[in-house]
């Protein structure tokens, strides 16, 4: 803990201007002076959006049988991406909300960020319930709305609940990401050159002045916002979980979900955050805001929620066992031994063997190590969900009906394509919003001033 | 392009499947080969891991899909291009009788099928055919079908069917072929004519061929059937010195012993010994003690699989254990003592329980063993005193029995020798299925004038003059003896579709009648030979295997008039009492004096050729129903295979899917390698019906040529065959699994004598699960189904039934691969017990329409819902298409539209509908409704008549179809209902009834009768 505290959340000689100045021209900055990489970045991304929108109507013309899914295997990649997604999504809402509750400094520079990749991350979840329909153009039959038929959605299907937590999940966290955007934008706005800039932020800061009363009304719908989108961290996945546990398939069949799933879910959005800042902090040198202290705490949670993931795995194999229900044996040896043990192994290297070095200090400040890990992570967590989802369904009650799943070239183009829409979202999100909060910057400024170095401060409510 | 996750190229290791047998606990039933060696398969399939990406880009053009999905597409043009009669579409102002919209009207007719009749009711909804059944008033169908019969009315909408007269390949009228080949026949008094048939069995159309043989003194008639009775017939000649028909009443057998004799499927009467068979399997019933089967055969089929006992032995053993077996009975075979015979140990029990059954006991000689062993099976049954009680002799129903393949060897020739003018051939498609060593192909275009009448523009149609369409037996008007004689009616329920003709059409201009009526035809030669009442008897003794006049003798009027008895026999679809009556035919040979069997040495692989399993000698080769039907005992769906034992693929070092090179007697044919256990050691099987070249667009690209090497001398077995790798491999596709049973208590059975002992043994360990919850009340009716496993025999007339009646696409070799196929009910194999020996258990799996259905509650919006009456109802309107259902269906019944798998374009199919049953587009979950449609058409027509729906007054298709009874369906409410009465024996179980879902498709566990001795001994 020494060296956390040695480390700050702000680097030293930062003042308002200075942090003001160096947030703002990210978006801010002339095309021809944004760095090289950004294009590239973009370029790529751009190119997979393609790819999605191609493989996305090809689908939609041609129907799911482009996927590898089949009949034991119902589902393959288009749920397996959806509960990754949802996964990664849920960084943000845990960073900005629990850990402002929890006043937890280290947040500040990071949370603006990590909301932007839940939304998006979200947004690309958000897909796969209706990409992987077999008739997408009935999405809405799963909404209850009112019709003359009198029907409604049938509320016993954890789809449903899924339906409504997922847009409840993605309101929130829209209303939340743009409500701490909004002193932001104001800013934005008055320091945009070009008229047409300084509308646009203009508009979208909605009317924002910075008076003492719209402060004190922002504090405390923020802090409301932040209680009511807590909840709903631990709900969305929980649900997610419940997909399966509501099923009667061996590997599915499992109470344990709903709180593995959720652990599961915040390891997975700390390593897309570190995943995405370490290279990011690099790029447009903010090293002084995003400091190692940050990676450091991230590590650290991922820690503590990989360790629950590990105990969650245990208790899987063990409650196969102790249920002396042969069909439960049967699919925990399969994983251990059957057509896709390579991915059950490769999970449980990459989320238990791998995040055990974060015990070390050293490996938590070796950006590098650290940046490996986390996408070892987000491999993880992928084959995680492949193993419950598609080993699961492959060899259940009677052996007649067995069939493997292998992904086809379309199941494949859907991932990498909404891996790029990720990407391309994250890209223009740099472009055009400040990518770290000012207004919360400049009030740790302020903070560190006049309260000394966190941890020897009296504290922020004494600050208040 | 694979896309499957088969596990293949693994060496076979049969002492690791020793092993794990050895080792195996508790349940052991296993279903295929790969499993019984776990660990190896895991090791693979790991190695294995994501085996398609390399060759994802492959499945864009999905060919074999579209192959099947717009087979049709461009052909669906032509059918405009038939000219329709011009006429007025006016209202009915007196509607037909019998009409009434929505209402079917049903029509009995027969269906030909191998020359014999087979008794079908053709169901017709505003004048569409649209299904199939058994004759119920039919004494051989008896309202059973086969998968045959279930199939034929995909065949008659068929898109790929010939659509016009051709002459040398160009478009033609049946005018202009009535004057041609009108004037051509006479020329020379018939000295270069020659016509080709099949089995004929068809009165009038036997007399027009003598009539048409008396009018050209010099012309010659030939028969020929790929899958011919020959060797049957001439064992009745050699035994009895006369032509001889043997039928068996199998529900009079105590002990049966079949020498390679696929009774079960192959026989014209397999239908009849299906029903009579099962009838002695019911342990249940204490009055029918149950029969015992002993099978020797040289290849896994279906009769073998319901055998008590099996010995897998080469096709030229047979006859050395048939003549041991007479020897052990006392007659004298000629000095054979069954040195080195396979299965020595089976001969002195086996004998002991053939003599203790006496007249009750029934030796059946299969159409693939030679007449000596014909001879043989019959000498045994005399000795037995089995004649006149389980085997009874007819006269031939036949009406010109000859030796086929003679008849063809002598066309051959005389085509060969220049010496024909004109050569019609009635069907057959002989240039694909005659032997190879005839050179049909070779042959037939040395004749003047050919004229074939065939369904499609197939091999035969390619090389003849003249391509005259035939017509689909549901478009004409005929008649056919049935396997016992009795005289079926063939009458159409619908205009030919494409102008096709009937033989007898085609045979009137050819005598020069020109465009003749068939029905006139018809009603004129029945006219002619009865007078109310008619019991026609060909006579008996014909010595020379020549074609003879017609032997139909009318019978005197049995008083009403003509017309009175006509449409009784239009009604019924037969004649009354027309069977043939019993004969007595004494044996007429010294057994003795036989020579003995030339046996083939030991080490020489020994070919077998069969029908297939599925498209018989490639005449449904163009019925993707059939194509896609997976193979009772290979599973195997678009392809036949060379099937090997494991252990001589072993020897050959071969793996499954190779490509082989297999050649006999100079000749060679290419075929991909399947391992089937149960195949004796030895012996290779091809199918016949595949490797077409031509005639469909169904049939191309599937399966390997049989024909290519099967010769006239040896049409059934051969010994010599070679066998060379090519180093390439070929894509098999299968619906088996592909690891263990995993111990599950899937398939129960025991033995009698375990029974007997444990009478609920099907039961143990289970009971009402306890529930938080009041169990639901059905307070009306309860549907439920019993599937009786002790009679199910495998022969997959269900799943056609159920693909018939419930408008089920079929998706291709592609897709079956990707386990998409779409099949409602699907029959599981099991094997128990060792790779060379298995036993083989049939399990039908139906949607078990549990009461506590888990795919009910995951859908999120309610497409699929639980009726009043217990049924689980699938709302097509509603389903969205998550295929939740199907994830959390533990049996894994339900069926998912992938893509768009109805062909909606080919205009002909749509008028294949089943209008009761909705068509379902992509994107949609599908399965059993326990036939939906039919319960509620009873329930109407209950309501309408004021009364409640009686016992058995709903048939779900499958029920309908099944020849064995096996399929049970009916209110579990009603105590005196057969279903109910099924369900409380104690062979009643549920699957996986464990998970407390509460099927109502439940089973009756399988009881064998295995000899004691035998159990002992082994």
């Amino acid at each position: 803990m020494e060296t956390t505290k040695e480390v700050p959340v702000l680097e030293p000689g930062h003042s308002y201007v200075s942090v003001t100045e160096k947030i703002s021209e990210i978006p801010l900055a002339k095309v021809r002076r944004m760095p090289l990489a950004w294009f590239a970045g973009f370029g790529v991304a751009f190119a997979l959006v393609m790819l999605f929108l191609f493989a996305v109507t090809n689908l939609f013309i041609r129907g799911v049988g482009l996927f590898g899914i089949n009949i034991p295997v119902g589902w393959g990649f288009d749920i397996i991406n959806f509960v990754w997604w949802i996964g990664i999504g849920h960084a943000g809402t845990l960073i900005s909300a629990i850990l402002l509750l929890f006043r937890q400094d280290w947040r500040t520079s990071i949370n603006r960020f990590a909301e932007a990749m839940t939304l998006f991350a979200v947004a690309n979840a958000a897909m796969f319930p209706i990409l992987h329909l077999g008739r997408p153009w009935l999405f809405f039959y799963l909404m209850p709305y009112p019709n003359k038929m009198g029907l409604w959605p049938q509320f016993r299907s954890p789809l449903v609940w899924d339906v409504f937590a997922i847009t409840t999940y993605m309101t929130v966290s829209f209303l939340f990401w743009y409500m701490g955007l909004v002193p932001d934008l104001a800013t934005m706005r008055d320091k945009a050159g070009n008229i047409w800039l300084k509308r646009l932020y203009g508009i979208l800061s909605l009317g924002w002045r910075g008076s003492a009363r719209h402060w004190h009304h922002y504090q405390s719908v923020y802090l409301l916002m932040a209680a009511l989108a807590t909840p709903l961290v631990i709900s969305v996945h929980s649900i997610v979980g419940m997909d399966f546990a509501y099923g009667l398939i061996p590997g599915w069949h499992s109470t344990i979900f709903p709180p593995y799933f959720v652990a599961g879910a915040v390891f997975s959005g700390f390593a897309m955050v570190l995943t995405l800042l370490i290279p990011l902090r690099k790029l447009y040198k903010l090293e002084d805001f995003i400091t190692q202290r940050h990676l450091d705490n991230m590590a650290k949670v991922m820690l503590g929620m990989g360790l629950i993931v590990a105990y969650g795995y245990i208790m899987e194999n063990f409650a196969g066992w102790y249920s002396a229900d042969p069909f439960e044996i049967f699919n925990t040896v399969d994983r251990y031994i059957g057509a896709y043990a390579p991915l059950y192994w490769g999970l449980i290297f990459c989320n238990v063997v791998a995040a055990q070095l974060l015990w070390f200090r050293r490996v938590r400040n070796n950006n590098l190590i650290l940046f490996v890990i986390s996408i070892l992570i987000n491999v993880g967590m992928w084959l995680e969900r492949f193993i419950i989802i598609s080993q699961s369904l492959s060899k259940d009650f009677i052996p007649s009906s067995w069939h493997l799943y292998v992904p086809t070239v379309w199941d494949i183009s859907v991932f990498i394509g909404t891996i790029g829409l990720f990407l391309a979202l994250i890209f223009l999100f740099l472009r055009v919003f400040p990518a770290i909060s000012i207004f919360e910057m400049r009030e740790l400024v302020h903070k560190l001033k006049h309260h000394g170095p966190d941890g020897k401060s009296p504290g922020p409510s004494a600050a208040d | 392009m694979t896309i499957d996750s088969h596990e293949e190229g693994r060496p076979l290791d049969l002492a690791s499947f020793r092993q794990q047998l050895a080792t195996r606990k508790g349940r052991e039933y296993w279903r295929s080969l790969n499993e019984l060696a776990e660990s190896e398969e895991f090791e693979e399939a790991v190695r294995q891991e994501f085996p398609r990406q390399a060759v994802l880009l492959g499945s864009l053009n999905r060919r074999d899909f579209l192959k099947v999905l717009g087979a049709s597409l461009a052909l669906a043009g032509l059918t405009a291009c038939v000219p329709q009669n011009a006429g007025k579409i006016l209202p009915y102002a007196v509607p037909p009788e019998a009409l009434v919209p929505g209402k079917p009207v049903f029509f009995a007719t027969a269906m030909p099928f191998g020359g014999y009749g087979q008794g079908v009711l053709a169901k017709s909804e505003m004048g569409r055919p649209i299904k199939v059944e058994g004759n119920p008033r039919h004494p051989v169908t008896q309202g059973a079908s086969n998968l045959f019969m279930q199939a034929s009315i995909l065949d008659l909408y068929d898109p790929d069917r010939a659509k016009s007269v051709t002459n040398q390949g160009q478009p033609s009228t049946w005018d202009d072929f009535v004057a041609a080949v009108g004037a051509a026949a006479g020329a020379n008094a018939g000295a270069g004519l020659r016509i080709l048939t099949g089995t004929v069995t068809s009165p009038s159309l036997a007399e027009q061929l003598n009539a048409i043989l008396a009018q050209f003194p010099q012309a010659k008639w030939h028969q020929y059937d790929p899958v011919g009775r020959d060797t049957v017939r001439a064992g009745a000649a050699l035994a009895f010195n006369q032509p001889v028909d043997v039928h068996y009443r199998f529900d009079l057998a105590d002990v049966i012993l079949s020498l390679d004799s696929d009774f079960l499927f192959r026989e014209p009467g397999s239908v009849k010994y299906g029903r009579d068979f099962s009838a002695r399997r019911q342990p249940t019933q204490s009055d029918t003690p149950l029969s015992r089967l002993y099978v020797v055969e040289s290849s896994l089929t279906l009769t073998g699989s319901n055998a008590d006992h099996r010995l897998g032995v080469k096709p030229s053993q047979v006859e050395g254990f048939a003549r041991a077996l007479a020897a052990r009975l006392g007659i004298d075979a000629g000095g054979a003592g069954g040195e080195g015979v396979p299965g020595e140990n089976w001969l002195d029990a086996l004998a002991a329980d053939l003599q203790s059954a006496g007249e009750a006991a029934l030796v059946v000689a299969g159409e693939r063993q030679p007449a000596a062993v014909h001879m043989l099976a019959h000498a045994i049954n005399e000795a037995l005193g089995a004649v006149g009680n389980t085997v009874v002799y007819t006269d031939p129903v036949e009406l010109s029995p000859v030796d086929q393949l003679a008849s063809l060897r002598e066309l051959a020739s005389d085509l060969d020798g220049g010496q024909v003018d004109l050569l019609v051939i009635l069907g057959g498609n002989p240039v694909y299925s005659a032997p190879a060593d005839l050179s049909f192909a070779e042959a037939m275009p040395k004749a003047g004038t050919s004229v074939y009448l065939g369904m499609y523009a197939d091999e035969t149609a390619a090389l003849a003059t003249w391509h005259v369409p035939a017509a689909h037996f549901l478009e004409m008007w005929g008649d056919i003896r049935a396997v016992d004689g009795t005289v079926s009616i063939i009458q159409p329920l619908i205009e030919p579709l494409y102008g096709g003709k009937s033989p007898q059409e085609l045979l009137a201009a050819l005598s020069g009648q020109g465009t003749a009526s068939g029905y006139l035809m018809l009603r004129e030669y029945w006219q002619a030979n009865i007078a109310g009442g008619v019991q026609p008897t060909p006579s008996a003794g014909e010595e020379q295997p020549t074609p003879s006049a017609d032997e139909t003798q009318p019978a005197p009027s049995a008083g009403g008039d003509f017309e009175t008895v006509w449409q009784q026999a239009l009604s019924d679809g037969m004649l009354p009492n027309t069977s043939l009556a019993a004969t007595s035919a004494p044996l007429q040979v010294n057994l003795a004096a036989l020579p003995g069997a030339a046996a083939a040495p030991n080490e020489s692989l020994e070919v077998v050729f069969e029908p297939d399993p599925t498209i018989w000698d490639g005449e449904f080769a163009n019925n993707a129903w059939l194509q896609e039907l997976p193979k009772p005992l290979t599973k195997l769906t678009w392809d036949n295979a060379a099937l090997f034992s494991p252990q001589t693929a072993e020897g050959l070092g071969l793996q499954e899917y190779d490509l082989v090179e297999l050649s006999l007697r100079g000749r060679s044919v290419t075929a991909a390698v399947f391992i089937q256990p149960g195949q004796p050691v030895g012996v290779v099987t091809l199918s016949l019906g595949y490797g077409r070249a031509q005639g469909g667009n169904v049939l191309a690209g599937t399966g390997f040529n049989a024909n290519a090497i099967r010769t006239s001398e040896a049409p059934w077995f051969d010994s010599g065959l070679e066998v060379r790798k090519t180093g390439g491999t070929y894509q098999l596709v299968t619906t088996r699994d592909h690891t263990s049973m995993e111990n599950r208590n899937l398939v129960r059975s025991a033995t009698l004598e375990e029974f007997m002992q444990h009478p609920a043994f099907a039961q143990e360990g289970e009971g009402e699960l306890p529930s938080l919850y009041d169990p639901v009340q059905y307070p009306g009716h309860a549907w439920g189904m019993a599937i009786n496993l002790n009679t199910c025999i495998g022969c997959n007339a269900c799943v056609i039934a159920c693909q018939a009646e419930n408008n089920i696409p079929t998706v291709g070799k592609d897709q079956v691969d990707r386990s998409r196929e779409m099949h409602w009910l699907r029959i599981d194999r099991y094997f128990k017990g060792s790779p060379e020996s298995p036993e083989v258990f049939f399990e039908p799996v139906p949607c078990m329409h549990c009461e506590n259905a888990p795919c009910e509650p995951v859908c999120p919006v309610e497409a699929t819902s639980h009726s009043a009456e217990g049924l689980n109802e699938m709302t097509y309107n509603r389903c969205v298409g998550t295929r939740y259902c199907s994830n959390n269906c533990p049996y894994k019944v339900r069926r998912f539209n992938f893509y768009k798998y109805v062909d909606d374009v080919s205009e002909p199919l749509k008028a294949l509908r089943n209008p009761d049953v909705s068509v379902r587009s992509r994107g949609v979950m599908e399965k059993c409704t326990y036939c939906v449609q039919r319960i509620t058409a009873a329930r109407v027509q209950a309501e309408v008549e004021g009364r409640t729906i009686q016992d058995g007054e709903i048939r779900t298709a499958c029920q309908q179809a099944c020849p064995t009874n096996a399929i049970v369906f009916g209110d579990i409410n009603d105590a005196n209902s057969q279903v109910r009465q099924l369900k409380e024996t104690p062979l009643n179980y549920a699957l996986l009834g464990e998970l407390g879902t509460r099927p109502r498709t439940t089973y009756l566990a399988k009881v064998k009768n295995p000899n004691p001795a035998m159990v002992e001994q082994a």
